[in-house]
C-alpha cells in the first residue's frame, strides 16, 4: 500500500531538513561563517515564506491512515498543516530568524563552530516545526525529541567552559527523565484507548470502560508531566535557571522562546484535541501547576541579581501565565487555547526582545560567572539611550503595563479565558503575581536611568553592539510597538486559528 | 480632546523639538490649555437638559476577536470630572512655568510625563468600556510613578515604589473583577451593563465581583485600612505631583466604583455596602486622628485626604441617589480643595524649606500675610465651613446615611451617620489646630531659601479658579448637582 504524501503540507521542515544538511556539508568545505549564518537564516525565511503560502490556502493534512486501514474512523492524519498549525509555525521561525541574527556575536567570541551551530540550531526548529503540526502521539514524542537532542550539544557548544558543560548535563538529564515519564504516559493511553491518533484517543476516551479509567487518567498526567518540562513548568523546572546561564545567550532565548511556544502548542493540542474527556483530570492540575509556576518564579525572580537568572525565573513565572487557561478543562477550551496561543505569541516578541538586548549590551570577552549583573546595567539610558529605552519597553510589556500595551493584553486575554471557565481564585492568585512580577521588572527598567556608582563602569560594556543584533533589537522593538498600538493583530489571528 | 496631549507628549520625545527649558513649560501651558479649551467647550456642547444621557460618543471596534470597543462619552457624572482634571493640569503646568520643582532635572520630561498623566485621567473618566477602562487606569501609573520617583523627596524612591506596587495590586484584583462580570454578562460595554443592571448575572458572581473591584478601587480612592500607601506618596511627591494625585487620581477609585462596580454588580454592592460603610467611617476618623498627630504639613493633608474620601465612600455605600450625589460632589469639592492645599503647602515648603510644623513655627499670618490668608481659607474650606465647597459633600453624604437604601440596615448606617459626624467635628478641630500653630502667634526668626517671598502672578494665576470654583460651587451647590442627580438616578435603577 503507498501512502500518499502532501509535500506541500511538509514543506517547512523538508526546507529546513535540506538546509541543515547543505550548511553542515559547506562548513566541511571551509565555507565563512558569515555565509553559513546567512544560509541558515535564509532558509529560515524561506520556511516562513512556505508557511505563509500555505496559510493563505486551506487546511491540509497528510500521513493519513489509508482508506482501507480506517475502518470507518476518522481521518486519523498525522500531521496536519491548519491555521493553529501554522501560526505556531510563524511564531517559532520568526523566533529561530532573531536567534540566528543574535548568534553571530556569540559565535565569533566564543570560538564555537559556526557549522556546527547552524546545523544544530537547524534540527531542532525542524523538531519545533514538526512538534506543532503533529497530530499522533508518536510524532509527538520524536518531534519533541528532535526538537530536544541538538539543544543538549547547541548548549554544550562553548567548549572548555564548566558552566556551560554542567548546564548541558543538567538540561540533558532533565530531558531524558521527563521524555521517559512521557514515553510512559503514551503507554498507558495507548494501552487503555488502543490509539495513537488523536482524533481517535478522544473518541476511545469518552467511551472508556471504568476499569481503565484510573490507566487513562494516570497517563494523561504523565504526558502532561513531559510537556512541563519542555515549558519549564514547575516541578521541572529546575533546570531553567542554570541552563539559562550556562548557555550561550541566544540558544537561552532559543530555549525560552522558540522551544517553549513549541511546547505549549503541543501541549494544547494533545489536551485540546485528544484528552478532552479527561478535562477534570488535567483542569485542575494544569490550575494548580500554573498557580505554583508563576508564584514560583515570581518570588524567585525578585532574588535575582544577575540579568540573566532574573530573565530565566521571569521566563518560569510567565509559563505559569500561559497554563493558566489550560485550567478550565473541556468546558470553553477553544477560547482558553486561543487565549494561551495569544499569550504565547505576543510573549514571544517582548521576550526575544530582552533577551536581544542582554546580548548586545552584554559583557565582552570570557564569560564569568558574576559577569552582567543588575547593577551593571545602571547607566545603559547614558551609553546607549536607543537600547535602553527598548530594553524598559520589553521589561514594561512583561510586566503587562501601557504603555506596554501588548503585554496588558496578553494577560487581560488571560484572565478573561481563565474566568469564563470559572476558575476565579487562579485568577485571584494571577493578580497578585503581576504585582510581584512587576517590582523585579520595573527595579530592573529604573536601573536603566541611575547613574552607575563609580569604578564599576567597564570598558568592557562599552562596545558597540553588532549590526545583527542591532537588526534583531530594532524588529523586536518595531514588532513591539506595533502590537502594543494594534494587538487586534494576533488576537484576530489566533481567534480565527481557534 | 485626548489627542491633544498626547500628541503633545510625544512631540516633547523628540529631543530636538523645542529648545530650552522655558519654552518646554510654556508649550506645556499651552496644550494643556488648549485641552482645557476642549474640554470646556464640551461642557458648552453638553446638553444638559438630559444629562442622563451619554453625549459626545465615540465609539469604534478596536479587538473585534474578543468584543473590545473604543467606546468613550461623557455623560454628567463624567463631566465635572473631566473639567476638574483639564483645570487642574493647566493649572499645574502653570504653576510650573515658574516654579520648577528639583534642579537640574529634565523639566521636558516632567511635562511630558504630566501630559501622558492627563491622557490616562481623561480616557478613564469618559471610557465607556472594561478594558478601554482599565487601559486608561494603567496608563496613569507609570508617569505618576516617575514623577514621585525622579522629582520627590529624600525618600522618594521608597515612596514610588509603594504606590505602584499597591495601586497595582488594586489593578489586578479589578481586572479580575471586571472580567468576572464581563464573561458572566456577555458584554464589555458599560452603558450596556448599567441598562441591564446586573439581570443575569449569578448572586454568587456578583459577591465575588463587587468584592475584586471594590478592593481594586480602596486601594486607589484610598479606603482605610488600605490607604498607607497615600501619606508616603504625597509627603514624598512634588507639588504637581501631590495635587495632581489628590485632586484627580484619587477620584478614579471613587469614579469607578459609581461607573463601574455599583451598574455592574448591584447584588454585590448591597452586599458589601454595610462594610464599605464601616470602613469608610473608621476612615473618616482615623483619617482625622491621624492629623492631630501629624508634623508635617503634607502628610497631614494627606491623612485629610483620607478622612474626605472617607465621606466619598460613605455617600457611595447609602447606595441611595442623594449619598452617590453627595459621593460625587464631594470628589469634586476634594478635588479643589486639596488641590489648592497643596499647592500652597508646596509653596510653603518652596519658601521656608521644610513642611515640619515645629520648625514652621507660628506667625505665617505676620511673615506672609497672602499666603496665609489663603492658607486659611483653603483649611476652612476643607473642614467644611458652609458656604464653601467642602460643606455639601459631607452634609449630604451624612444626610443619605441617614437614610440608606432599602435593603441595607439602617440600624447601622444611623451608627455611621453619628461617627461621621464626630469625625467632622474631629477634621475641624485639626485644620483649626493647624491654623492655630501656622499662622497664628509671633513670627519666628527663620529664614528659608526663599525667605519670605511674596506670592507670584503665577501663583495667583494657578490658585484663584481654584478659589473661585470653591465659592461658587459651595453657594450655588445646584449648579453641580443638577448635572450629576439624573445620571446617578438611572445607574441605581430609577431610584
Amino acid at each position: 500500500m503507498i501512502q500518499h504524501i502532501d509535500y506541500a503540507a511538509v514543506a517547512p521542515p523538508l526546507i529546513l531538513a535540506a538546509a541543515a544538511l547543505a550548511v553542515l556539508l559547506a562548513d566541511a568545505f571551509g565555507l565563512p561563517r558569515r555565509a553559513l549564518a546567512w544560509a541558515s537564516a535564509g532558509s529560515l525565511a524561506a520556511a516562513l515564506a512556505a508557511v505563509l503560502v500555505l496559510a493563505a490556502g486551506d487546511r491540509r493534512a497528510t500521513f493519513c491512515l489509508p482508506g482501507g486501514l480506517r475502518g470507518g474512523g476518522p481521518a486519523s492524519c498525522s500531521y496536519v498543516a491548519d491555521r493553529f498549525t501554522l501560526l505556531f509555525q510563524a511564531v517559532v521561525l520568526i523566533g529561530a530568524i532573531v536567534v540566528v541574527l543574535l548568534s553571530a556575536q556569540e559565535i565569533a567570541d566564543a570560538d564555537v563552530p559556526a557549522g556546527e551551530y547552524h546545523f544544530l540550531l537547524l534540527a531542532a526548529v525542524i523538531g519545533a516545526v514538526t512538534l506543532v503540526a503533529a497530530r499522533d502521539l508518536v510524532l509527538l514524542v520524536a518531534a519533541l525529541e528532535t526538537l530536544s537532542l541538538p539543544v543538549f550539544a547547541l548548549v554544550g557548544l562553548r567548549r572548555y567552559d564548566g558552566a556551560a558543560s554542567e548546564a548541558a548535563l543538567k538540561l540533558f538529564l532533565f530531558s531524558v527523565v521527563s521524555a521517559a515519564v512521557m514515553l510512559f504516559g503514551v503507554s498507558l493511553v495507548y494501552g487503555a484507548t488502543g490509539a495513537l491518533h488523536l482524533d481517535r484517543i478522544a473518541p476511545a476516551l469518552d467511551a472508556l470502560p471504568d476499569d481503565l479509567d484510573p490507566v487513562a487518567a494516570v497517563g494523561i498526567v504523565l504526558v502532561l508531566g513531559g510537556f512541563a518540562f519542555k515549558i519549564a513548568a514547575v516541578p521541572f523546572h529546575f533546570w531553567a535557571p542554570d541552563v539559562y546561564q550556562g548557555a550561550p545567550l541566544p540558544v537561552a532565548a532559543f530555549l525560552s522562546v522558540v522551544s517553549k511556544a513549541a511546547g505549549f502548542a503541543g501541549l494544547a493540542v494533545v489536551l485540546a484535541l485528544g484528552f478532552p474527556a479527561y478535562g477534570h483530570v488535567w483542569g485542575p492540575l494544569a490550575g494548580v501547576l500554573a498557580a505554583v509556576t508563576m508564584t514560583l518564579g515570581n518570588l524567585m525572580a525578585l532574588r535575582q541579581r544577575t540579568a540573566i537568572r532574573l530573565l530565566a525565573w521571569s521566563s518560569v513565572a510567565q509559563s505559569g501565565y500561559m497554563l493558566a487557561p489550560l485550567a478550565v478543562g473541556r468546558d470553553h477550551l477553544p477560547e482558553a487555547v486561543a487565549a494561551t496561543a495569544s499569550y504565547v505569541a505576543l510573549y514571544a516578541v517582548m521576550n526575544l526582545g530582552a533577551f536581544a538586548v542582554l546580548t548586545g549590551a552584554r559583557r565582552r570577552g570570557p564569560a564569568t560567572p558574576h559577569a552582567d549583573t543588575l547593577a551593571d546595567f545602571a547607566g545603559l539610558a547614558r551609553r546607549a539611550p536607543g537600547t535602553a529605552a527598548a530594553l524598559a519597553f520589553f521589561l514594561i510589556c512583561l510586566a503587562g503595563l501601557p504603555p506596554g500595551v501588548m503585554g496588558l493584553f496578553a494577560k487581560v486575554v488571560v484572565f478573561r479565558a481563565t474566568l469564563a471557565g470559572d476558575v476565579t481564585w487562579l485568577a485571584v492568585v494571577m493578580a497578585v503575581n503581576t504585582v510581584i512580577g512587576l517590582y523585579y521588572y520595573l527595579a530592573w527598567a529604573v536601573r536603566l536611568f541611575t547613574v552607575p556608582a563609580e569604578g564599576t563602569a567597564d570598558a568592557a560594556y562599552a562596545a558597540r553592539p553588532g549590526l545583527p543584533v542591532r537588526a534583531a533589537i530594532a524588529a523586536a522593538f518595531g514588532g513591539a510597538i506595533v502590537l502594543s498600538i494594534a494587538p487586534q493583530l494576533v488576537l484576530q489571528t489566533v481567534a480565527a486559528a481557534g | 480632546m485626548m489627542a491633544l496631549p498626547l500628541l503633545g507628549a510625544l512631540a516633547l520625545l523628540v529631543p530636538a523639538f523645542l529648545p530650552g527649558d522655558d519654552a518646554v513649560r510654556r508649550f506645556g501651558v499651552g496644550v494643556s490649555g488648549a485641552t482645557l479649551l476642549v474640554a470646556l467647550s464640551a461642557l458648552t456642547a453638553f446638553d444638559f437638559g438630559d444629562p442622563a444621557r451619554m453625549q459626545l460618543e465615540v465609539d469604534r471596534a478596536w479587538a473585534p476577536s474578543i468584543g473590545l470597543r473604543l467606546h468613550l462619552g461623557a455623560d454628567g457624572i463624567s463631566l465635572p470630572l473631566v473639567v476638574l482634571t483639564a483645570l487642574l493640569t493647566f493649572l499645574c503646568l502653570l504653576y510650573t512655568v515658574k516654579h520648577p520643582p528639583g534642579d537640574g532635572r529634565s523639566v521636558r520630561l516632567l511635562v511630558a510625563l504630566v501630559l501622558v498623566l492627563e491622557v490616562g485621567l481623561l480616557g478613564t473618566f469618559t471610557a465607556l468600556d472594561m478594558i478601554v477602562f482599565f487601559v486608561f487606569f494603567e496608563v496613569v501609573l507609570i508617569p505618576m510613578y516617575a514623577i514621585i520617583a525622579i522629582w520627590g523627596g529624600a525618600a522618594r524612591r521608597a515612596a514610588a515604589t509603594k504606590f505602584i506596587l499597591y495601586t497595582l495590586l488594586g489593578s489586578g484584583l479589578l481586572l479580575a473583577g471586571m472580567l468576572l462580570v464581563a464573561v458572566n454578562a456577555g458584554t464589555l460595554d458599560l452603558t450596556q451593563l448599567a441598562r441591564t443592571h446586573g439581570a443575569g448575572v449569578p448572586r454568587g458572581v456578583q459577591l465575588t465581583a463587587f468584592a475584586l473591584m471594590g478592593l481594586g478601587f480602596a486601594i486607589k480612592a484610598p479606603m482605610w485600612p488600605l490607604h498607607t500607601w497615600l501619606p508616603d506618596a504625597h509627603t514624598e511627591a512634588p507639588t504637581v505631583g501631590s495635587v495632581l494625585l489628590a485632586g484627580v487620581l484619587l477620584k478614579m477609585g471613587t469614579y469607578g466604583l459609581v461607573r463601574v462596580a455599583l451598574p455592574a454588580a448591584p447584588a454585590g454592592a448591597e452586599f458589601w455596602a454595610p462594610w464599605l460603610g464601616l470602613l469608610a467611617v473608621v476612615g473618616i476618623v482615623y483619617g482625622a486622628l491621624a492629623c492631630l498627630a501629624q508634623r508635617d504639613l503634607k502628610r497631614m493633608i494627606a491623612y485629610s485626604s483620607v478622612g474626605h474620601m472617607g465621606f466619598v465612600l460613605l455617600g457611595i455605600a447609602t447606595l441611595t441617589p442623594v449619598g452617590v450625589n453627595a459621593a460625587l460632589f464631594g470628589n469634586i469639592a476634594h478635588g479643589l480643595i486639596t488641590g489648592l492645599l497643596f499647592f500652597l503647602a508646596g509653596a510653603v515648603k518652596d519658601r521656608y524649606g521644610t513642611g515640619d510644623l515645629d520648625e514652621l513655627g507660628g506667625g505665617l499670618l505676620a511673615s506672609a500675610p497672602r499666603l496665609a490668608a489663603l492658607l486659611t481659607f483653603a483649611c476652612v474650606a476643607s473642614l467644611g465651613l458652609p458656604g464653601l465647597a467642602g460643606f455639601w459633600g459631607e452634609m449630604l453624604a451624612l444626610l443619605g446615611a441617614y437614610r440608606p437604601g432599602g435593603g441595607l440596615p439602617r440600624g447601622v448606617f444611623l451608627a455611621f451617620t453619628a461617627v461621621g459626624a464626630a469625625g467632622a467635628v474631629l477634621t475641624a478641630a485639626y485644620f483649626l489646630r493647624l491654623l492655630a500653630r501656622l499662622t497664628h502667634g509671633r513670627p519666628a526668626g527663620r529664614a528659608g531659601p526663599g525667605g519670605g517671598a511674596a506670592v507670584s502672578a503665577y501663583e495667583y494665576a494657578a490658585w484663584a479658579p481654584l478659589i473661585a470654583l470653591t465659592l461658587l460651587v459651595g453657594l450655588w451647590p445646584k449648579t453641580l448637582l443638577d448635572v450629576t442627580t439624573a445620571p446617578v438616578r438611572a445607574l441605581l435603577g430609577g431610584g
